[in-house]
């Protein structure tokens, strides 16, 4: 998940869709993000790369939609509904996320056990 | 009928804005009688004065109340020149009576006034230590050392008080107010009755008693030329320290062309303050020009001149100031209904005389570099060689100045400043520029922007004899919104105050070593 400035990002995502869950007046998606660039990215504990500004799930609400979604702890988030997350602040995430008139979110997340996943089953089945 | 004169009156606008254009303008009175072209003006009965009538349409619109026939304006436009005259006569009179008799009667007076307290405040110590030598010398003790060391310090200390009298008193005259000046009375009285006392007191006790201690008598002028130091100090306190800490921001407006400045001044009296600000008026105005002013007037003239008033009831009918506003009302409303294009004429015009002015200002500084590129100084050992042809700056500037005189008198007429400016201070002033040194541009600065009005001579000055205008009595002191006007014989300088504000100031101490930084933790937001 490191990247080198200037060169395309590539990285292995899986797409997670959560409904939003109607609380009280709110619209709550159940988990807590952590990072952006105005942030202290040596700070993060669940990045590789101790100079990645990007935006880091720290917490999921146990029996929330994001936790039905398959949302784990420590993924980056990539894109929300079709923006990039891999490039803002800390409140521009957010405001992407909560936004009044949307009740679902689909978000593009990567962690490293996907890519390790991907390796695994290249290596499992070599091209014949 | 009524359009008919409508529309008269713009072709025979739009054809004098280019014919004035394209002439030019040679003097005041070829711009008056310039006027009789918008002859609808003069057909209308107006009911609303405007706000300051050309010199010469009052008197001819106070001629044709009634008269509707045009043709016979021409007479009247030579009554309109011999008017602008006229007022250049009354101008060149009161110049005049500046030197007259009955203003000099009163400075004469405080003059005489002045040198006789003078003299009173310096011969009465002399006096008081003359006095009991001539006239009991023989009964008077003998002077000690002390006595005789008190004399020199008298001595010393009139000698200061002479020349701190000398320095803040005997000074030029700068202006003639219209009243006293309340402190140099008020001073005046006060030094008289000091001196006054003191002489009763000495006439009493020592010359009729005759009193021996002649030591006594010395410290006695001692103590009164000490009074009189401390009485110079409440001089200088009064007259000079006191208005010297800004205490009021005046707005200076020049009523003709808007003119604004902004002044401070301290707590002074309404006629000082408005002797200051024309003091200042001189030096930061720029000169008062008639000529661009005529535009906005016949604009203003023009407005309500496409409408004709008639009076179907016949005259006599109504009251005569019912009749009056009913017909200025009617006048109010037709001109807002009309469809007004004046403010696009106004639009290219203006944009026109722009270029036009660019265009002349470009041949003018043309010309002018050329001219100067024609002769050059002579250097220290070029004169020993004694070639032909040396001038000195006078004539040096008479040679080159026909090559850029015609540029020059075209961008003065086009600016309107070509009664500014003579022919001969022209010449002169660029043999001040020869002399010196000066760059062409250096030359044509004085030309291209109007200067404050001490740089002209006299005569273009237009503002000679004032008129201070004022509610509130001219000698009390200026207050927060005290307004008073200036007047003099074409404009008026309306003045307003304002006091500046008490400021109340608190302070706030911060440690140099409580500046630290850290970094930002992460922040964690739930969604």
């Amino acid at each position: 998940m490191s990247f080198v400035p200037g060169q395309p990002l590539t990285a292995v995502v899986q797409r997670i869709q959560i409904q939003k869950l109607r609380q009280g007046e709110n619209l709550i998606l159940g988990f807590s993000i952590g990072g952006g660039i105005d942030q202290d990215p040596g700070q993060n504990p669940f990045s590789d790369d101790k100079t990645d500004k990007g935006i880091y799930v720290t917490r999921i609400t146990p029996g929330g939609p994001a936790n039905a979604a398959g949302l784990r702890m420590g993924d980056k988030l990539m894109q929300v509904n079709g923006w990039d997350m891999t490039m803002v602040t800390h409140d521009q995430a957010r405001k992407r996320l909560t936004k009044k008139n949307e009740d679902v979110v689909r978000l593009l997340v990567t962690r490293k056990s996907l890519e390790e996943a991907v390796k695994q089953s290249m290596g499992c089945f070599p091209r014949q | 009928m009524d359009t008919e004169s409508t529309y008269s009156g713009y072709s025979y606008y739009s054809g004098r804005s280019r014919g004035s254009h394209r002439h030019g303008e040679r003097s005041r009175d070829r711009h008056k009688t310039r006027s009789k072209d918008s002859r609808s003006e003069k057909s209308v009965t107006i009911n609303t004065p405007p706000a300051e009538p050309l010199l010469g349409d009052s008197a001819v619109r106070g001629e044709q109340v009634q008269d509707d026939n045009w043709g016979e304006t021409t007479t009247a436009v030579t009554g309109t020149s011999e008017h602008s005259l006229s007022q250049e006569d009354i101008v060149r009179i009161t110049k005049d009576l500046e030197d007259s008799v009955g203003l000099d009667c009163r400075r004469y007076f405080t003059l005489a006034l002045a040198v006789i307290l003078g003299l009173l405040v310096f011969l009465t110590p002399l006096a008081f230590l003359v006095l009991p030598h001539l006239l009991w010398p023989e009964k008077l003790q003998s002077c000690g050392t002390a006595c005789e060391g008190l004399f020199i310090s008298v001595a010393f200390k009139l000698l200061i008080l002479l020349l701190a009298v000398w320095a803040l008193f005997f000074r030029p005259r700068r202006a003639g107010l219209p009243r006293v000046f309340v402190f140099r009375a008020l001073l005046a009285v006060l030094v008289l009755l000091f001196v006054v006392s003191y002489w009763l007191f000495y006439g009493v006790r020592i010359l009729d008693s005759q009193d021996e201690n002649y030591q006594g008598i010395v410290q006695y002028a001692v103590s009164l030329v000490d009074a009189l130091l401390f009485i110079h100090y409440l001089a200088i306190v009064l007259l000079e320290l006191r208005q010297l800490q800004p205490c009021f921001s005046v707005c200076v407006t020049r009523s003709t062309d808007g003119e604004i400045r902004h002044y401070n001044l301290g707590q002074l009296s309404i006629q000082r303050a408005a002797l200051a600000i024309l003091e200042h008026y001189y030096c930061d105005f720029p000169v008062s020009n008639p000529a661009l002013l005529s535009a906005s007037k016949s604009r203003a003239a023009k407005h309500l001149a496409g409408l004709k008033v008639y009076n179907v009831d016949g005259p006599g009918n109504n009251a005569a100031a019912g009749l009056v506003h009913s017909q200025s009302r009617a006048m109010i409303a037709a001109a807002a209904r009309r469809r007004d294009t004046s403010h696009n004429e106004l639009y290219y015009e203006e944009a026109e005389h722009e270029r036009r002015v660019r265009k002349r200002k470009a041949r003018l500084v043309v010309a002018v570099e050329e001219a100067f590129t024609h002769i050059k100084r002579m250097q220290e050992e070029e004169q020993k060689k004694a070639p032909g042809d040396v001038m000195d700056p006078r004539e040096a500037a008479q040679a080159i100045f026909p090559s850029m005189a015609r540029a020059l008198q075209k961008y003065l007429r086009t600016t309107k400043q070509q009664h500014c400016h003579s022919m001969e201070s022209i010449q002169q002033h660029l043999a001040f520029c020869i002399t010196n040194n000066m760059t062409p541009k250096a030359f044509l600065e004085s030309y291209l922007t109007p200067g404050p009005t001490l740089q002209y001579s006299r005569d273009h000055w237009r503002a000679r004899q004032w008129t201070l205008i004022s509610e509130a009595s001219v000698t009390s002191g200026l207050k927060d919104g005290s307004v008073f006007l200036l007047r003099c014989v074409d404009f008026s300088l309306v003045v307003t105050t304002k006091k500046i504000p008490y400021i109340q100031m608190s302070e706030e101490y911060i440690d140099p070593k409580s500046h630290k930084f850290v970094l930002r933790l992460q922040s964690e937001t739930s969604v």
